[in-house]
């Protein structure tokens, strides 16, 4: 609580993209009613806060604090913490933070892989002596030192205790404000708190349930990327063999994507009692390959689901894109092989 | 002297066809590697994805999955719909770094228990091959605190960047 | 915290168990384990001694969960849960660890089974924490029965039922009930005549009390599950007014029009376009046949209707749709004839003095095309000499690998019919292995060794009129090895009957799948259990009789549906059925209307409600396969007794060995 009895409000990026903080000023003329009655005590995206006025406060001073962005590096970790010990309520705002999303898809790849790819192996790097980021390195003036780039990205909860998460890539104006009417009348009028660790601002049903677009049996012969086809309107995307993962993903959000024909990325995460978004929609999406039967021979059986297979690329990208860092495996095992730790 | 490295897999074995021929193996005394564990369920269409994976998460070297033929299913074609979600995610756990060998699917009637044996047998030493998967220390880091994947000993890539 | 008080018994089996695993180290060991609150070893647990552990402990100690490790449940699951259920603990709330067969029979390394047995147990324990109390749910039964197919297996399951004070609906898409049985001559092996053997039975069928005979009628769509089926049939138009037909005939005898009777006759005959198949028809009223029918073609003749004493020649008369409830349903449906055509090395349909087995069967019968006189195609030579083929598409890797198994008896049966009315003919059947297993079959046998037919033991190859030898211009020249001899021959006959071997009904597919049951490989449907239970399907409700469940002779298609009868017969006196609970269930306030489990079941018992817009799972219906439960995305299909919860722990237990503590991390 602040000094003149507001209640206090931060909200911080550790690896993320900007995209949060955008979607909290998207509430339009609501942001006047947050101004209002929250007291903003560090949001570096908008105004000139410093860590160590976050270390100046007493812990528990910060009363919600919207952490947004995945755990990256060190210092995405220490803010963590640091932001956990001074908040009454964390909030893993957004995909990032609540399961990783598009920063934990370089669970894929090895750190070494994607340094080289950014400082070496670029048509647009310019970098003759190879010089990569040291995490210390001495100047004339002193030491300076730079964040340990992890090797692995987390979610939020991977690294502190959250309280809720508010899931989204970003999460959707009419979710953020339900959740910060929640917030304010807990705080303002004593109203009771959703229990800790709950997912708010998103429902307890798939996409499917508010997309307009006509469901029938599926029976998928072969997929295509969103480049491929021209969609027919009105119809299911799945049916039509465009990915769509709103079959696996929390609803909230209004099924904006599969409106206008690109299939729904996931974003929202996946439902409640699921503990692994990218396996399920495996699942559900393999079961409905629309070929094969069992009075074929087991080669050609074989032959044939490979085929339709064959026709989806990355599965791991696209069943994964938000989900990695939550997901059972987290990361790609790269000592794969034969032992002998050869990196895929 | 190294101990020999036993491979812990895990085997989804479905009811009627492929707990039946495990059944058989041993009722016919047949000498197998007893490296793979059951876990019976009814149908292999009852194997989610999700049991894989977790399974590989928790420890184990490998996974077999086991049905009945294809168009001998108890429940006419729940071994079907294994066969579709297996060879996605196959592809999909290629991608995670876990070799095809790790994942098998293998089709065995209720009659066949040399069938399901020989395959337990050859599955062992593929995996034995492929040494140990040990996800949440060699994948996920045994407490670097950075996600660091833990060198594989002797390992020539064991280095921190 | 524990949240059970789990009992963990491992049995020794004798030394089955005890002589690999250590049972006492994995009895203490389990002990220790999280829940359990007592863990005993013991030397045969299925004993009455073994189970009476059981149950004292869990009246004495409060044990809320069981786990035996012993042998496969596939043995003794059902005794423990006995035992549970005697001490007052639901029998659900029971698990077993297979240490026999998947592990101290498997192997010979102690350390290792040792190890495994723990790691069993261990996922057992885990996984009974997780075990809710299920019931087994009642089914009532409604007390009538659909018996589809009109053939002498139908008519056997209908008469029995119906003699036991059982109502029977019996459905037969032919205008007369009879089946194939109607078209045969003589029977094997006593040559009974089988019209004499069979019309008896179709009049009783037809006139019961207890028989609704819905004939030229189809089954259009059956709904719901054992117990309460709903039928919807259309009884197709004869347009034939049956309450005013006498089944005079002279409307058959004044229709101008002939066309060729290829289903009972086989196409050897001709029948009119209002005609009965055969005189014994029940029900004697005739159907028009509207394809080649003039008044429908043309609008012209009528002569049917003008004729008719009694006006009961209606054209107008549409199809009618039937709906009615039954509780049980048993399929009869009966076989095909393999086509003979697909070998055209056989040159049936190619050479004129080729005929199938049912065209001879029509050809000797008295009441056939040709008043029972063995002719040539011409219709006036007799054959001097006649060559019968055996396994014709049965025992073949090309068409049907099974043994269609009447065709050596009928076999023979037409050998003794040529030589009965054509003493003095020769008679050569070309065999593979001659198979007369039932009573009075081997002697039937020796009977026409006696009467003097040529066996040649050898598979036909081909059978053409291309003479090569003197002797063989203008025959029929069939060419075998003889392997009893080892030379090739060329025997040239005047006729060739091919004994076609037994198929599945062309449509038995789809009417497996109307009826929501399997067909095998061959399109035989399947029973539950090849050995044991050959009348019941996977399908609770729906039996199998006869042919259409897989080839056989008149006498094991009586019983087969006289059992099928009485096992019906059990269920209706019964009134209720207790029903597995294994078994799915969607939560329906979660169910985003994804349909993705729609196309999961072969059963057809997911529904999609349209106003609704979610999916339901027909508890009745459903086999508890667990398919759907693995492909809804939402994660909200719960397969009881096998859920996610429960088979996740069993994945941790059986891992104790190898799983690290977790990483450190809040929340986790």
């Amino acid at each position: 609580m602040a000094d003149s009895g507001k209640p206090t409000l931060a909200m911080y990026w550790a690896s993320s993209c900007g995209g949060c903080e955008i979607s909290v000023l998207n509430i339009h003329d609501k942001i006047l009613v947050v101004d209002e009655v929250f007291d903003i005590v560090f949001f570096p995206c908008i105004a000139d806060f410093k860590t160590k006025d976050v270390k100046g406060y007493p812990d528990g001073y910060i009363d919600v604090c919207l952490f947004n962005g995945a755990i990256r590096n060190s210092e995405n970790e220490e803010m963590a913490h640091l932001l956990r010990q001074k908040s009454k309520v964390l909030v893993a705002y957004g995909s990032c933070s609540y399961e990783g999303c598009i920063p934990a898809l370089s669970n894929l790849t090895t750190k070494q892989a994607t340094l080289d790819t950014v400082f070496l192996e670029n048509p647009s790097i310019d970098n003759p002596d190879k010089i990569l980021p040291q995490t210390s390195y001495k100047v004339p003036e002193g030491e300076l030192d730079i964040p340990v780039f992890y090797h692995t990205v987390k979610s939020l909860d991977q690294v502190v205790d959250v309280d809720y998460y508010l899931p989204g890539c970003p999460p959707e104006p009419p979710q953020i404000w339900a959740v910060l009417e929640v917030i304010v009348s807990a705080l303002l009028e004593g109203a009771p708190l959703p229990p800790k660790g709950s997912i708010v601002g998103a429902r307890d049903v798939a996409v499917c349930e508010e997309c307009p677009l006509e469901k029938h049996e599926k029976s998928i012969t072969r997929f295509y990327r969103p480049h491929e086809i021209t969609p027919d309107p009105g119809l299911c995307l799945l049916e039509q063999g465009i990915v769509c993962m709103g079959i696996a993903t929390r609803a909230g959000c209004g099924a904006l994507c599969p409106q206008v024909g690109i299939g729904c990325r996931g974003c929202y995460g996946p439902l409640g009692d699921v503990e692994d978004q990218g396996a399920k929609m495996l699942s559900a999406i393999a079961s409905v390959i629309g070929v094969g039967d069992p009075s074929m021979e087991e080669d050609e059986l074989e032959r044939e689901i490979q085929a339709v297979v064959d026709t989806l690329p990355d599965p791991a990208g696209t069943f994964y894109r938000f989900s990695m860092a939550h997901s059972l495996l987290r990361r790609a095992n790269v000592n794969g092989g034969n032992g002998k730790g050869e990196a895929k | 002297m190294n101990e020999q490295f036993e491979p812990v897999i895990v085997g989804f074995l479905c009811n009627w066809c492929s707990y039946r021929a495990a059944d058989l193996a041993g009722t016919a005394r047949i000498k197998y590697a007893p490296n793979m564990r059951t876990i019976r369920v009814m149908c292999s269409g009852r194997v989610d994805p999700q049991f894989v994976i977790k399974a590989l998460r928790e420890g184990a070297d490998g996974v077999m999955i086991a049905g009945c033929h294809p168009g001998e299913c108890h429940y006419v074609e729940g071994n079907i719909k294994t066969l579709r979600r297996f060879l996605l995610l196959k592809k999909m756990l290629k991608q995670l770094g876990v070799e095809d060998e790790r994942i098998q699917l293998v089709w065995a009637s209720a009659s066949e228990g040399t069938i399901l044996a020989d395959a337990v047998d050859r599955m062992t030493e593929q995996v034995r091959e492929l040494g140990p998967l040990n996800w949440q220390n060699t994948v996920l880091g045994g407490g670097n605190g950075q996600g660091q994947p833990a060198p594989i000993e002797n390992s020539p890539v064991a280095e921190e960047v | 915290m524990n949240k059970e008080k789990v009992g963990v018994y491992v049995c020794h089996c004798g030394t089955n168990i005890a002589g690999v695993v250590d049972v006492e180290d994995v009895a203490t060991w389990a002990g220790e384990q999280d829940n359990v609150e007592i863990a005993r070893d013991y030397k045969f647990m299925c004993s009455s001694l073994g189970q009476d552990l059981i149950e004292d402990d869990i009246k004495e100690k409060g044990l809320t969960r069981v786990v035996v490790a012993a042998c496969s449940p596939h043995m003794h699951e059902k005794t423990f849960r006995g035992a549970c259920e005697r001490a007052g603990l639901n029998p659900f709330l029971f698990e077993m660890a297979n240490i026999r067969e998947h592990n101290s029979w498997a192997t010979n390394d102690k350390v290792a089974a040792t190890q495994k047995a723990k790691a069993l147990v261990n996922a057992a324990v885990e996984r009974v924490v997780f075990q809710v109390p299920l019931e087994k749910l009642p089914i009532e039964i409604n007390p009538n029965t659909l018996i589809v197919g009109g053939g002498i297996s139908g008519i056997t399951a209908a008469l029995e039922l119906a003699d036991a004070g059982n109502h029977v609906y019996l459905v037969e898409r032919e205008p007369s009930i009879g089946g194939h049985m109607a078209q045969l001559d003589k029977t094997f092996p006593t040559l009974d005549c089988s019209a004499c053997i069979l019309t008896p039975k179709m009049v009783d069928a037809g006139q019961h009390p207890n028989i609704t005979l819905l004939s030229y009628s189809e089954i259009e769509e059956v709904d719901g599950y054992l117990g309460n089926f709903t039928i919807t049939v259309r009884k197709k138009a004869r347009c034939v007014i049956e309450e005013d037909c006498t089944g005079c005939g002279i409307c058959e005898e004044k229709c101008p029009i002939k066309v060729v009777d290829d289903v009972f006759e086989a196409g050897l005959g001709y029948r009119k376009v209002i005609y009965r198949p055969f005189p014994q028809a029940v029900p004697k009223y005739p159907v028009i046949d509207k394809e080649n029918c003039t008044y429908f073609l043309r609008g012209k003749c009528k002569a049917c209707q003008i004729f008719c004493p009694t006006e009961a020649i209606d054209f107008e008369q549409e199809d009618e749709i039937l709906k009615f409830q039954v509780g049980n349903i048993i399929l009869t449906t009966g076989f095909d004839l393999f086509d003979a055509r697909r070998i055209p090395q056989y040159g049936y349909g190619r050479l004129a003095n080729v005929f199938t087995s049912l065209e001879f069967e029509r050809m000797v019968n008295a009441a056939g095309p040709t008043g029972g006189n063995i002719f040539m195609r011409d219709g006036v030579t007799e054959p001097q000499s006649v060559a019968i083929i055996h396994c014709v598409g049965s025992r073949d890797k090309n068409y049907n690998e099974y043994c269609s198994k009447v065709c050596c008896m009928y076999s023979l049966k037409f050998a003794h019919l040529v030589h009965e009315r054509l003493p003095g003919a020769d008679v050569y059947n070309f065999y593979i292995d001659m198979r007369t297993p039932g009573k009075g079959y081997e002697e039937f046998y020796h009977r026409l060794l006696e009467e003097g037919t040529h066996f040649i033991r050898g598979r036909a190859a081909e059978v053409t009129d291309a003479a090569r030898l003197p002797g063989e211009e203008g025959k029929l020249i069939v060419q075998a090895e003889d392997t009893l001899i080892g030379k090739q021959r060329r025997i040239p006959v005047d006729m060739v009957l091919l004994s076609a071997g037994i198929e599945a009904r062309g449509d038995s597919k789809e009417i497996s799948q109307l009826f929501r049951m399997g067909c095998d490989f061959d399109g035989f449907f399947t029973e539950r259990h090849p050995k044991l239970d050959p009348v019941a399907t996977m399908t609770e409700g729906i039996y199998i009789a006869g042919a259409c469940q897989g080839p056989k002779d008149i006498p094991d298609s009586v019983a087969q549906a006289a059992a099928a009868a009485a096992r019906v017969a059990g269920l209706i006196t019964q009134g209720t059925v207790m029903m597995e609970p294994v078994r799915a269930s969607i939560n329906e306030e979660a169910c985003s209307g994804c349909r993705i489990c729609n196309t999961m079941c072969p059963y057809n018992a997911i529904v999609f409600h349209e106003d609704r817009n979610v999916s339901e799972v027909i508890t009745a219906l459903c086999q508890g396969c667990g398919t759907c439960v693995a492909a809804c995305p939402s994660g909200i299909i719960t397969g009881a007794h096998f859920t996610n919860d429960q088979i996740v722990s069993e994945i941790e237990g059986i891992l104790w060995d190898v799983r690290s503590e977790p990483e450190l991390v809040p929340g986790d």
